[in-house]
């Protein structure tokens, strides 16, 4: 399987990367080699396989449900970009 | 004088402080100075803290003169910027975390302080660890200490914790903290002739630690000696319920299994891992090695990992997949670089579009193409399906009576720094990984040691691998290497 320029144009909008238009190329040709590299597992039959969900048997833990940590907001947005009153700031999002 | 402390083993440095040879203070000043005369030819540390690392020197010489001393009490340490620690510059060597300083220490290295340890700095290594040569660093590539012999052209120190394995080797810590998702630790030990394990998945707690691909990723040690190692995985290790896929289980004075020999052993020889075009230096390399272990009472045998060669495609989709998930939260809004945008979603785009290297977009972009709507089945899950059939070759190793796995660490020795056949093709680079990537895929416990040098006097080493939560073999096999190689691996100063 290979990606045609619109597609390198839709995953970076799928994960929000601004790719400009003199990039699309490279970014199509290394995503084709590496597409291509991985192609190879279609030579492995899986049939009956089941996909891995974790390396080690074992149960995921679970806590109880209660609330066992906050209360701290000053902490939460202490590296924010831009905060105010504890809340982080974001360009408006609706009108 | 002082200067010489740094060539102390972190064992013989142990011992020196508690037999009030020198003081921690001491040792940690005595490496101060190294850093600052080294840091600027080698690019090892990102940040040092100074100041930081004298305080906890000093409330280590009082807890050695009261008779309190932790384990590694008073031992200074390097640790890569991927580990969060609390008020000091940690930003996975990227951009995009641009003057993030977490609230919050990492378990590891709190383990670390716990035990009387002392934090010199945090170590460059490549942008959210995706790389094997350390250019992909925000703050430009580590120079290795190693020169081939006749060249004065700079070389890799490998990748990704390679701020980590050049500062252990050219004595600018004691020993250091490093990852490894795909080789990050046994890659770059094995191109500086240090020591590097990666655990049993499970072993560390990944809380704290910026995440890359949350499946594979585990924290190990570099240092300069199989004894060194051991002692720093006796600390890293443990029990977190802060990260659900931490195993509770207990840990073993691992150093204490270091001189426990490979008498009766049995040591798997992979034949797939003969690949073609093997330098012959390597074939040589991995003889030797099994001889050694074979000379102290292992019995070697032929086994078949047949899946092998499938295990790099299949990382190739499984580490970018859960790195495009992981890296999401880096948007503008809750730490590091914003850069603003006409709208929220242009802030994003134009955000990420600064904040990440050619490497991690590339990855983030491979991992949301394979997650993306169409595609999920004949990609991920296909990659996990092969992933099952990588750990099950091992398994069916195990229970036919193999102890241990040995293997070649590197298919080469160091390269240059702007290597051009590497730069023009990515899959080039990745094939760095070949021999240490299967061990992520199964969750396995890998060690690199030094072995012997190429035809340039550069440092080869090899690979052991081991049963789920056996580190103990792995030591103790690692060290019959090291002893029996008896060559001093140390770099030629130039720095």
């Amino acid at each position: 399987m290979s990606v045609d320029a619109t597609t390198v144009k839709r995953i970076g909008r799928l994960a929000r990367i601004r790719i400009e238009e003199h990039e699309v190329a490279g970014y199509q040709s290394e995503i084709n080699s590496i597409l291509g590299f991985i192609e190879q597992l279609g030579e492995v039959d899986v049939t009956g396989v089941e996909p891995m969900t974790s390396v080690s048997p074992m149960v995921l833990r679970r806590r109880d449900d209660v609330v066992s940590d906050g209360g701290y907001p000053e902490q939460i947005v202490a590296n924010a970009p831009l905060a105010e009153d504890n809340f982080f700031m974001v360009p408006k999002v609706v009108e | 004088m002082l200067t010489d402390l740094t060539k102390l083993s972190l064992a013989a440095a142990r011992k020196g402080l508690t037999d009030k040879s020198f003081s921690a203070s001491e040792l940690t000043g005595a490496y101060l100075g190294a850093i600052e005369a080294a840091n600027p030819a080698l690019n090892a540390y990102v940040a040092v803290t100074g100041e930081q690392a004298l305080a906890m020197a000093k409330d280590s010489d009082a807890r050695l003169a009261k008779g309190q001393a932790g384990p590694l009490e008073g031992i200074p340490l390097g640790i890569k910027d991927l580990f969060g620690t609390k008020g000091v510059h940690t930003q996975a060597a990227s951009h995009i975390l641009d003057g993030f300083k977490p609230e919050y220490e990492s378990t590891v290295t709190a383990n670390l302080w716990r035990d009387g340890a002392v934090m010199l700095g945090k170590l460059n290594m490549d942008e959210f660890a995706m790389g094997s040569s350390n250019e992909t660093s925000y703050y430009g590539p580590v120079v290795s200490p190693f020169k081939a012999e006749g060249s004065n052209a700079n070389l890799v120190p490998g990748g990704s914790s390679g701020g980590s394995a050049a500062a252990v080797a050219a004595w600018l810590c004691a020993g250091a903290t490093a990852t490894d998702t795909g080789g990050s630790i046994r890659q770059p030990a094995a191109l500086t002739g240090t020591v590097g394990i990666k655990p049993t998945y499970g072993r560390c707690s990944r809380w704290g630690v910026v995440a890359f691909a949350s499946s594979l990723d585990q924290a190990g040690p570099i240092a300069r000696t199989v004894e060194d190692a051991a002692l720093l995985m006796t600390s890293m290790s443990g029990f977190d319920p802060k990260d659900s896929t931490s195993v509770d289980m207990a840990v073993p004075d691992f150093a204490a299994a270091v001189e426990r020999g490979v008498k009766g052993l049995t040591i798997g020889v992979p034949r797939e891992y003969r690949m073609d075009g093997m330098p012959g230096e390597i074939e040589k390399l991995w003889t030797q090695g099994l001889e050694w272990l074979k000379a102290e009472g292992a019995v070697i045998k032929d086994i078949s990992l047949p899946h092998t060669k499938y295990a790099l495609p299949a990382y190739y989709i499984v580490a970018p997949a859960e790195a495009s998930s992981n890296l999401a939260r880096y948007d503008g809004v809750k730490f590091g670089l914003r850069v603003s945008g006409k709208d929220i979603t242009d802030m994003y785009e134009l955000t990420r579009a600064a904040g990440f290297g050619r490497e991690v977009k590339r990855r983030i972009m491979i991992g949301t193409y394979v997650l993306s709507a169409g595609y999920f089945d004949a990609y991920y899950v296909k990659a996990q399906k092969v992933r099952t059939l990588i750990k099950k070759d091992f398994e069916d190793a195990f229970h036919a009576g193999v102890d241990a796995i040995l293997t070649p660490a590197t298919p080469s020795a160091a390269f240059g720094i702007g290597d051009e056949t590497l730069a023009a093709d990515p899959v080039a680079m990745y094939l760095q990984d070949v021999f240490t990537v299967t061990v992520n895929m199964a969750g396995l416990p890998g060690i690199a040691v030094p072995a012997g040098k190429d035809g340039k006097g550069l440092p080869l080493g090899l690979q052991l691998i081991g049963k789920p939560f056996d580190e103990e073999t792995l030591f103790a096999a690692a060290r019959v290497i090291e002893k029996s190689a008896d060559m001093d691996f140390s770099p030629k100063r130039w720095w």
